[in-house]
């Protein structure tokens, strides 16, 4: 360490060492005080550059979230993107006790959103396999809710106009779901490629035999879901997003005879859709011709 | 020092040599000062005695693994113990909230709900209970992986490969408000993004992230510039935690007529300015408590040859 004279020496050895361990200052012919002050002050500005540098590097967090690259579906029952993303402590118990392990946390990328639950419909879509909205019981703060503090935002289009209808549980006692609010709507944003339109049948799994997302067919098993691999399907024309739509009256498919007397089909996401994406999930063509348009109010 | 004192220390600023020194403990200052070759002797002994271990440590690592795996094992197994992360979860069905995770959400959502609170209603007893600042060296597994870190970053010290790079310690107190006003101003749990405590957890329990890299670029940090930097000068959630630990009874205690004033406690220690009162001179009475900032990690005890360190329970002598 240059700067450092022979009489110095003793001196820093002599403090605790913690002050024994800062650097000398370069180039100070000074006696010790001047040193001294000096290195308090490079331990002041280098504290200055670790907090301008640890917030600034916190505060990169809000680019993601700023340019809104995507929107996230969410899990069932979330408050708009903005308050959800405020009240979510990050913990993952939604991811938890989801039995379709639809329920995924977003990574650093998503910056403020890191730790927070999404679900990507195509790979895994939430078919209410729970029954209960499980994901919404599990979250301790109030970020997923069965009911919305009246002083939240809600958009117009998002709440449900009646409880919807979960096909599965159509013969009990309360056969609805307690989800107020939409998660997203369903859209067919292909219609080019979709069998229905094309009058084309599916034959075989719907997804390959490499899929590794399951649903749960009532008539096989109630309460446990399947892979779809396992589930092959014969359907003439296809109707898959029709027939698996866990919800009561959120799809049906639009006939229409045409003059030549042939019929033409397309499936049309009705108001009670609460955007779950299990049509997305199911569409047997790639890209899906049917997605979900996550947060997007109904509006028609 | 004064309970006040102990609180600025950790908000920080530098331990101050006592104003009052009681008459037993200047008594055992004086003897100190007579007998410095029967005292040489006394810590030759100790020495060969050998009555360093890792008893506390040992054990203390063997908490943070079975809380941290009790995590894993409940998701991985379907074991249903203790679901979550650290930053919340539930232990057999009742709400736990980390008391600065739950600081941020509150400030930065503004609406707290039943089970919020409850949640970080009884974290805030169990670690007024457990000593605070415990979380940190008994659970966090950010500080577990650092100290495997420290352990590198003091072996190219001793090689002056690298030299420790100090920083204010005030820097933590200006960190943890401005996090605060931070989820307060922007809405955002800004602090979570970088929190290696959080990442960490998430990690364990459903699996690797990017933001991995993020905590292996803070551990390089520490390793090439800056010894623990993030515990000691950034994180929030030990200074929440120190607060909690201020009211704590749970902490380690000092016996100066046991010391020797070897200063091995400080070397080792993370919160080396908590042990300010083992510098010969300093206490001001026989017995004195350990500062709020205390971690309770129990390497001071450990490393300590002649037992002037004891974690201690006020008011209840003699239970450890």
């Amino acid at each position: 360490m240059s700067g450092k004279t022979g009489e110095e020496r003793p001196a820093a050895i002599q403090q605790p060492p913690a002050d024994a361990a800062l650097p000398a200052a370069a180039g100070s012919r000074r006696p010790k005080a001047p040193v001294r002050r000096q290195s308090s002050r490079r331990r002041f500005l280098r504290s200055a550059f670790l907090v301008g540098g640890v917030l600034g590097l916190a505060m990169l967090g809000y680019v993601p979230v700023a340019g809104a690259r995507r929107t996230r579906l969410r899990p069932p029952g979330a408050l708009e993107e903005s308050d959800f993303l405020a009240s979510c402590i990050k913990c993952g118990q939604c991811v938890q006790v989801c039995p379709v392990a639809a329920i995924r946390l977003d990574d650093i990328d998503s910056g403020f959103g890191i730790g927070v639950p999404w679900i990507d419909a195509r790979a895994q879509a939430c078919d209410f396999s729970c029954d209960a909205v499980q994901c919404v019981l599990a979250c301790p703060t109030g970020s997923l809710t069965y009911r919305k503090p009246a002083s939240l935002a809600t958009r117009p289009g998002m709440p449900l106009a009646r409880a919807p209808l979960l096909k599965a549980k159509e013969k009990d006692a309360e056969p609805t779901l307690n989800l107020p609010e939409r998660m997203g709507i369903a859209r067919l944003a292909r219609p080019d490629s979709c069998l229905a339109v094309l009058g084309k049948g599916f034959r075989g799994q719907a997804r390959g035999a490499d899929f590794r997302g399951r649903l749960r067919y009532v008539e096989r098993d109630r309460w446990r879901p399947v892979a779809v691999r396992d589930h092959p399907y014969e359907r003439d024309p296809c109707n898959l997003c029709v027939s698996e739509c866990p919800i009561g009256d959120a799809i049906t498919m639009q006939v229409r005879v045409a003059a030549d007397g042939s019929r033409q089909y397309r499936p049309q996401p009705l108001e009670q859709c609460v955007g779950c994406g299990v049509c997305e999930m199911i569409c047997p063509v790639d890209p899906a011709a049917i997605v979900i348009d996550a947060r997007q109010p109904w509006a028609s | 020092m004064s309970a006040s004192e102990r609180l600025r220390v950790m908000f920080g600023a530098a331990p101050q040599k006592p104003q009052r020194i009681t008459p037993a403990a200047q008594q055992v200052h004086q003897l100190k000062r007579m007998t410095k070759a029967d005292f040489a002797a006394l810590k030759q002994h100790a020495h060969d005695h050998k009555l360093v271990n890792h008893r506390w440590r040992n054990r203390r690592w063997a908490v943070l693994v079975v809380v941290n795996l009790l995590f894993t094992f409940s998701f991985w197994l379907d074991i249903q113990m203790l679901e979550g992360s650290l930053t919340a979860s539930r232990f057999v069905g009742f709400h736990l909230i980390d008391l600065n995770s739950a600081l941020q959400v509150m400030l930065a959502h503004r609406h707290v709900i039943v089970n919020l609170f409850i949640g970080t209603a009884t974290v805030f007893v169990l670690w007024v209970v457990l000593g605070g600042r415990s979380f940190c060296s008994w659970v966090c597994p950010y500080h577990l992986v650092a100290e495997w870190f420290e352990w590198l970053h003091l072996k190219l010290v001793a090689k002056k490969l690298v030299s420790d790079h100090e920083f204010h310690r005030g820097a933590r107190s200006i960190f943890w408000l401005a996090f605060t006003l931070l989820a307060l101003l922007s809405g955002y749990t800004v602090f979570e993004t970088i929190s290696p405590t959080g990442i960490l957890s998430r990690a364990l329990i459903y699996g690797p992230s990017l933001a991995l890299a993020w905590v292996l670029l803070l551990l390089v940090f520490e390793v090439l510039y800056s010894r623990r930097a993030w515990c000691r000068y950034v994180c929030p959630i030990g200074l929440t935690y120190g607060m909690v630990g201020a009211i704590s009874p749970l902490r380690v205690e000092y016996r100066l007529e046991h010391c020797f004033h070897e200063g091995d406690c400080r070397k080792v220690c993370l919160v080396p300015h908590v042990l300010d009162v083992v510098i010969k001179g300093r206490a001001a009475d026989l017995r004195t408590p350990i500062g709020p900032d205390c971690t309770r990690c129990g390497l001071c005890v450990d490393v300590c040859p002649s037992g002037a360190l004891v974690f201690d329970v006020k008011g209840l002598n003699r239970l450890l």
